[in-house]
């Protein structure tokens, strides 16, 4: 699953056009706030909500004479995001200033990395179902500096602007063109996400736009892409459009799924695909052009002159990568072998590293699959129907897994479980699983007389259902159904079946 | 390589400098000037020369990932032409 040979790569989207079939190249930089508690160049904190202009230091107001001084953690979590993406980390980087005006960014420029990055390739498995991945090779990855906030609502006339985010480190990480629907490049950003949540890198708050993407799409017909990846040569795709800063994977899908439908409309019409900065407008559900961007397009980059290069040794990023977590692929791997659940449940229970480590202290030692199916049937879907987390969660691991040992040692039986699970949610909290099965009475009856004897009376009592039962074993149910009543629920389904076949001289 | 007036003046425009129409021609010559000094520049064989980017020897100098700044609201904003509650506030910017 998890060897670079042992999956088998999606099949690329086909868009059919009013004419003709097409493919689309996906291209993302995605760019996700480093999780720190000051910025990259100032002391200034990087607290989400604050008052405006309070997490705001002179140098990220651009005050003369100000200097910008690097903030070291912010260098271990972009090398400590290139290791988790398997990617060459560069020893030796520098900063740019790409240059150019908006009243967000007091400075006149961005520091960037333009030409050396921190980080160099690398690779993503994009998980696309069980079996089936894609993987998609990372360019690079740069660390920067994160613009201010305007806010255009508040006022008819005048933009306000605050800028307590502004300097704030961001990782732009850019892909290869490799991904191909709008459904891979969905997926590419949700695995950099987890990933990054992870290594605690990013928290990948899209919402607050911590975690936002600029996606680059073309069209091509079919057989093209082939041809670029065997030649390398990009003149054998369709001219791309960039669509800017999006922070939700849902409109990240609509938005290409709609760009890509506008190229092709355009193409089949003899027209040509302008190469374009667009953005998306998720009220319209279309991707419009950002005429003003193109204008000012021409950056002049050139190196920061307030920053030496940056110079990092190998034994510090030895030190990093000594302390990495065990990331999702190869844990996905491990719960699959060790604990024998399937990938897609796999998948599920490995999604955030907290619910990965609730299930694992649940199966150590246990029955995996149950304890799988337990954590993610009820456990999860109870917490997310209430909103709750593992962090928050009513039920422990503990209990959970005391439970799963009553089970086991048939004490008590699935049904019995259910309502046990019940209790240590609500009204048993933090109760010990066995005394509170207890105290509730909960005890499977594995006294065989005793059901014996149950269903003998019902045998001698109902003749005509004995009758039906040995015409249509189906109609046996009625005895195990009737016993189980009679037992009050507490004998164990599965030793009644086979004693009423028995009696009835069934199969 | 030389510049022209209209490329002068789209560069005065980036950098958001306003240049008189009559300014140009002279502008242009300057930086002309300036590429072609470059030029002559270009002409040295640096091959194999890294880039120095200090005369001292000097690591870039870090600081530590604490929050030791900020909180300074009324100063950041005390220049400003125009601020309202906690903004700075500038002509309507819309995409």
């Amino acid at each position: 699953m998890l060897d670079h040979l042992s999956y088998k790569t999606p099949t690329p989207k086909v868009i059919h056009g009013a004419k003709e079939d097409w493919e689309l190249v996906i291209g993302l930089e995605v760019h996700a706030q480093v999780a720190s508690k000051a910025k990259l160049f100032s002391g200034a904190s990087t607290e989400f909500g604050s008052e405006p202009n309070s997490n705001v230091a002179f140098v990220d107001a651009a005050m003369p004479g100000m200097l910008p001084v690097i903030n070291e953690f912010c260098v271990a979590q972009a090398v400590r995001t290139g290791l988790g993406l398997k990617a060459a980390i560069n020893l030796t980087s520098a900063f740019d200033r790409k240059n150019y005006f908006y009243p967000d960014l007091p400075q006149g420029y961005q520091i960037s990395q333009l030409y050396h990055p921190i980080v160099g390739e690398g690779e993503v498995i994009v998980d696309m179902g069980p079996g089936i991945a894609r993987r998609v090779r990372i360019e690079r990855i740069h660390l920067e500096q994160d613009a201010g906030k305007s806010i255009h609502d508040l006022d008819p006339t005048m933009s306000f602007v605050d800028l307590n985010r502004t300097g704030v480190a961001l990782m732009e990480i850019v892909s290869r063109p490799d991904i191909r629907g709008p459904e891979e490049a969905a997926a590419y950003v949700a695995k950099l996400r987890q990933i990054m949540r992870y290594l605690g890198t990013c928290d990948g708050n899209m919402q607050n736009g911590n975690l936002r993407a600029d996606v680059n799409v073309s069209v091509c017909r079919p057989g093209d892409y082939e041809k670029y990846q065997a030649t390398g040569d990009h003149s054998v795709l369709g001219t791309r459009c960039e669509i800017k800063n999006m922070n939700s994977l849902r409109f990240i899908q609509a938005a290409i799924e709609y760009e890509a439908r506008r190229q092709i409309a355009i193409v089949e019409d003899g027209g040509k695909v302008v190469q374009e900065t667009r953005l998306y407008d998720p009220d319209k559900g279309e991707t419009r052009s950002m005429r003003s961007k193109e204008e000012a397009h021409d950056y002049r980059y050139f190196p920061c002159p307030d920053l030496l290069p940056l110079e990092i040794e190998q034994e510090w990023v030895d030190d990093i990568a000594a302390t990495m977590p065990e990331l999702p692929d190869e844990k996905k791997a491990r719960f699959v072998e060790g604990f024998g659940v399937t990938e897609y449940d796999a998948d599920v229970l490995t999604a955030e590293a907290e619910n990965a480590a609730f299930f694992e202290e649940v199966a150590k030692g246990r029955d995996g699959k149950q304890a799988a199916n337990w954590v993610i049937n009820e456990l999860f879907g109870r917490l997310n129907k209430e909103g709750l987390t593992v962090d928050t969660t009513p039920v422990s691991a503990a209990q959970l897994g005391g439970m799963l040992d009553l089970i086991a040692s048939g004490e008590i039986t699935t049904k019995m479980a259910k309502d046990l699970f019940e209790l240590l949610w609500t009204t048993e909290k933090g109760g010990n699983p066995a005394e509170v099965a207890q105290k509730h009475g909960m005890k499977q009856v594995t006294d065989t007389g005793a059901i014996e004897k149950a269903l003998d009376d019902l045998i001698a009592a109902n003749p005509d259902q004995v009758e039906k039962a040995k015409v249509n074993a189906k109609l046996a149910g009625w005895f195990t159904g009737q016993v189980l009543k009679a037992t009050g629920g507490k004998a164990n389904p599965a030793v009644v079946n086979q004693m009423v076949a028995k009696k009835l001289g069934l199969g | 390589m030389s510049i022209d007036k209209d490329t002068a003046r789209k560069v005065a425009h980036l950098a958001r400098i306003a240049v008189k129409d009559e300014d140009l021609p002279a502008l242009a010559g300057e930086l002309s000037a300036v590429l072609a000094f470059m030029e002559q520049l270009n002409e040295v064989d640096v091959e194999g020369v890294e880039p120095m980017t200090s005369v001292t020897p000097m690591r870039l100098k870090r600081r530590v990932d604490q929050v030791t700044d900020g909180g300074i609201q009324a100063q950041v904003l005390k220049n400003a032409p125009d601020a309202r509650e906690g903004f700075f506030a500038v002509p309507k910017v819309v995409e």
